[in-house]
């Protein structure tokens, strides 16, 4: 996630997919911050996915080589 | 469970389900193969060189008492016109550069015809053709005649380029799905998919932000490079519309084999590989701008490759002719299990949900 | 630079195959009911890699199949309209109505636009103030939170223009109905990941209980899949019928409490018809009495529309897995992916289209 802002109240942001960079809104993830790992379906955040199960899934999905359209990508250096 | 014989599904009555044309007839896959097939080859039969059409080549070969020319057009109506990467021009340019390459000739000269639209800004149509100067002194050919007319303000979509082009074929160099032979290895010169890709990140409804940047470039040289080493080449073909599926698929039908790629060898980047899972699209189908599928001798597949590596990173051996399945393109996927790669129907539709 | 890979570690998902092979002793029938989970099946050969004991029936998990035909219809009649600029997502395009798709629709000018979320299709109402945008809402329950937020937010900003033409479904009604159906085959169930992260899995516990199935939530990916077929196999090998949580990375039991709260707020539950299927009680969500201004169906007075179904087309028979796409008599002939009868022949994720492009060679080269 690289950057939060807030419409109207509802709070957004800006989430790379891997190299893909798209808005998404966080209405559904309160407590998830730059930095987090989430599951997005057609533009939403729908569930923080824990860091040890993130870890446990990037380390499975380095080697699958395979990001599902949901799973986000944590990109926080640039 | 019987298997159903899936090798005569084609329709055999021309256009049976559309009375109109729609925006499939124009995407290079089933739909556009079509409407060439059972419209225009037929009304263009009849006359002294009418066998060359159907040969639906990229480029026409000709035989000029004993010079070979080859000759080719396009037309290109890509929307939006700026992407990253490149515009219009660049594709027009490249793309039939490209389409003579791959018909083994060197391309000579291209002419430019432009419908333009009364309002498009004169310092876009400028930007345009500016780049188009550039692609051609790029690829070391010249743009010796041309046209232009202007349409009214909504007839057309700001300019539509047509280029058409004209090139030697290089003498004695034999190519064609006809000569393509089961253990020939298919290679790619560098990974695919970024210029759908490219395109439909800035396209209206699905913008989404990222690095990629079309692939568009000329073929011309890397492909000298191949047949200077003499390398056995039996076909090539650049994966535009429909992507590398599509031209697996004409080639496996037009050869009479079958064609075995193995997926994970196919060389994609990963944030090309990104979208395409967000967007729901196989990077098989997703249109390519300056790569090269080339068939060649099994002897020679390893110093093409290492031919093609040197300028290309990402160059690859994808898989083989068989002769097995014929006209089928199968794909090994990474478990072992086997799918059919088919020929794209009409536009790729990204999958959401 | 990669390779574009199925399967990184192809070891892992060999050694999760060995493992089902060797566990399984008799002949079981799984369900999924997720469109995705069928796609990773199909895309990369899983089926044909399980034991020839373990046989997957592709439930009517694809959103996109299921959408009843007159939704269809009255969406096309929406789209045809001038003042109209119709939103869908991508897999919806070609979904044939009665007479039409949406695809011959926009041949003929209607104004179609392909997005990737329902705020996309809010951005284009606030851009085109003088058209009338309608949203495309289809989907399970995954969807669903997407498509409240978005209409909630239109309400907020009294977005006049916007609206929203629902056809949302739910899964435990569907595995309901399948398991109530007398020619039912179904011995377990890989739950949908995605809608268990939205709605949690308090949902199935009763379905469980009372059909003494195994059913594992279950993620997307090949190896997920794999995992939750294992799971499930390994259950009924053993008698058990569990809940089982094998996505525990995106499950939760609970799942997302403020989703399900907006989705509450926004939908009501009403009987809904499933394509092929027929009428499932209270199987789908639709907009209640507080957001009734912007159904789509409401605002555009389609709701008399009637519908001819084509009397060749068996999804419905698919859909329930009591008939493979090619045990159609219409396969392949009529009904192809060029000219669908039905839905599963245009959906990628639909059965009929999946065994039409899964002819089952074997690979010597």
């Amino acid at each position: 996630m690289e950057q939060v802002w807030d419409v109207e109240g509802t709070r957004m942001a800006t989430v790379d997919f891997g190299g893909v960079r798209k808005e998404v809104c966080l209405a559904y993830v309160p407590d998830v911050q730059v930095g987090d790992y989430t599951i997005v379906h057609v533009g939403f955040a729908l569930t923080k996915l824990d860091e040890a199960s993130a870890l446990e899934t990037l380390e499975l999905f380095k080697s699958v080589g395979l990001l599902d359209e949901e799973l986000n990508v944590n990109v926080d250096t640039r | 469970m019987t298997q159903p014989n899936f090798d005569s599904w084609s329709c055999p009555m021309p256009l049976r389900d559309h009375s109109a044309i729609v925006m499939g007839h124009g995407a290079g896959g089933r739909l556009s193969g079509e409407l060439v097939e059972h419209l225009f080859v037929p009304a263009f039969a009849g006359t002294e060189l009418a066998g060359v059409l159907q040969q639906l080549g990229d480029a026409a070969v000709l035989d000029l008492g004993g010079t070979r020319i080859a000759m080719t057009t396009d037309s290109y109506v890509v929307r939006p016109r700026f992407f990253p990467g490149g515009n219009v021009g660049d594709l027009a340019i490249n793309g039939t550069v490209n389409d003579l390459a791959v018909s083994g000739a060197v391309p000579l000269a291209l002419s430019v015809g432009l419908i333009l639209e009364e309002g498009m800004p004169l310092d876009e149509l400028g930007v345009i053709t500016e780049t188009m100067g550039e692609a051609a002194r790029a690829a070391g050919v010249s743009v010796v005649t041309g046209d232009t007319k202007v349409v009214d303000a909504g007839s057309g979509d700001g300019v539509y380029i047509n280029t058409a082009g004209v090139g030697v074929v290089r003498p004695g160099l034999l190519l064609g799905p006809q000569y393509v032979e089961p253990g020939d290895k298919i290679l790619i010169s560098g990974p695919i998919a970024a210029h759908g890709i490219a395109v439909l990140s800035v396209r209206d409804g699905l913008e989404f932000g990222s690095d990629i940047v079309s692939d568009t470039a000329p073929l011309n040289r890397i492909i000298r490079e191949v047949l200077d080493a003499g390398i056995q080449v039996s076909m090539m073909r650049d994966p535009t519309r429909g992507g590398v599926a599509a031209t697996l698929n004409e080639i496996a039908h037009a050869s009479g084999h079958g064609i075995v790629i193995t997926e994970r060898a196919v060389p994609v980047a990963d944030d090309v590989r990104a979208a395409c899972a967000f967007l729901g699209l196989d990077p098989l189908l997703v249109a390519n701008e300056g790569r090269v599928v080339m068939f060649v001798r099994p002897d020679d597949a390893d110093h093409a490759l290492q031919i093609l590596g040197d300028d290309n990173p990402g160059a690859a051996i994808i898989g083989s002719v068989v002769a097995d399945h014929p006209g089928v393109v199968v794909a090994r996927t990474g478990i072992g299990g086997t799918r059919v790669v088919d020929l794209p129907l009409a536009e790729q539709l990204p999958r959401i949900c | 630079m990669k390779y574009l890979d199925e399967f990184g570690d192809a070891d892992l998902a060999r050694k999760l195959l060995d493992d089902i092979a060797e566990t399984t002793t008799q002949p079981w029938a799984l369900m999924e009911v997720c469109g995705g989970q069928t796609h990773t099946i199909i895309r990369n050969g899983i089926d044909q890699l399980l034991p020839d004991e373990v046989e997957l029936i592709h439930g009517p998990g694809c959103p996109v199949c299921v959408t009843p035909l007159e939704t269809i219809d009255r969406a096309l009649a929406i789209a045809a309209r001038p003042d109209v600029i119709f939103c869908s997502f991508g897999d919806m395009i070609r979904v044939p109505g009665s007479t039409d798709d949406l695809l011959c629709i926009k041949s003929r000018g209607g104004d179609i636009r392909i997005v990737y979320s329902p705020l996309d299709a809010v951005r284009i109402a606030q851009q085109n103030p003088e058209k009338q945008v309608v949203f495309f809402g289809v989907g399970f329950e995954t969807t669903a939170p997407a498509n409240a937020m978005t209409v909630k937010l239109a309400k907020q900003q009294n977005l006049a223009n916007f609206s929203l033409l629902v056809s949302h479904v739910l899964v435990p009604p569907a595995i309901r109905a399948i398991m109530d159906s007398p020619t039912s085959r179904v011995q377990g169930f890989l739950a949908a990941g995605h809608v268990c992260t939205v709605m949690g899995l308090s949902e199935y516990e009763p379905l469980v209980e009372q059909y003494q199935v195994p059913i594992v939530a279950t993620g997307f990916e090949p190896l997920d899949v794999l995992e939750g077929i294992r799971r499930v196999v390994t259950q009924l090998e053993a008698g058990r019928a569990e809940l089982d949580n094998a996505y525990p990375r995106a499950v939760t039991p609970e799942g997302n409490p403020v989703a399900q709260g907006v989705v509450r707020e926004v939908f009501e539950t009403c009987d809904r018809s499933w394509r092929g299927i027929g009428m499932i009680p209270q199987s789908g969500w639709r907009l209640n009495a507080d957001y009734a201004d912007f159904d789509a169906e409401r605002r555009f007075d389609v709701l008399d529309i009637m519908t001819t179904e084509s009397s060749l087309c068996r999804s419905g028979e698919v859909l329930q897995g009591l008939l493979k796409p090619n045990q159609c008599a219409a396969f392949g002939k009529e009904c192809t992916p060029r000219s669908p009868l039905g839905a599963p022949m245009v959906s990628s994720e639909g059965a009929c289209a999946a065994y039409y492009q899964f002819r089952r060679l074997e690979v010597t080269a």
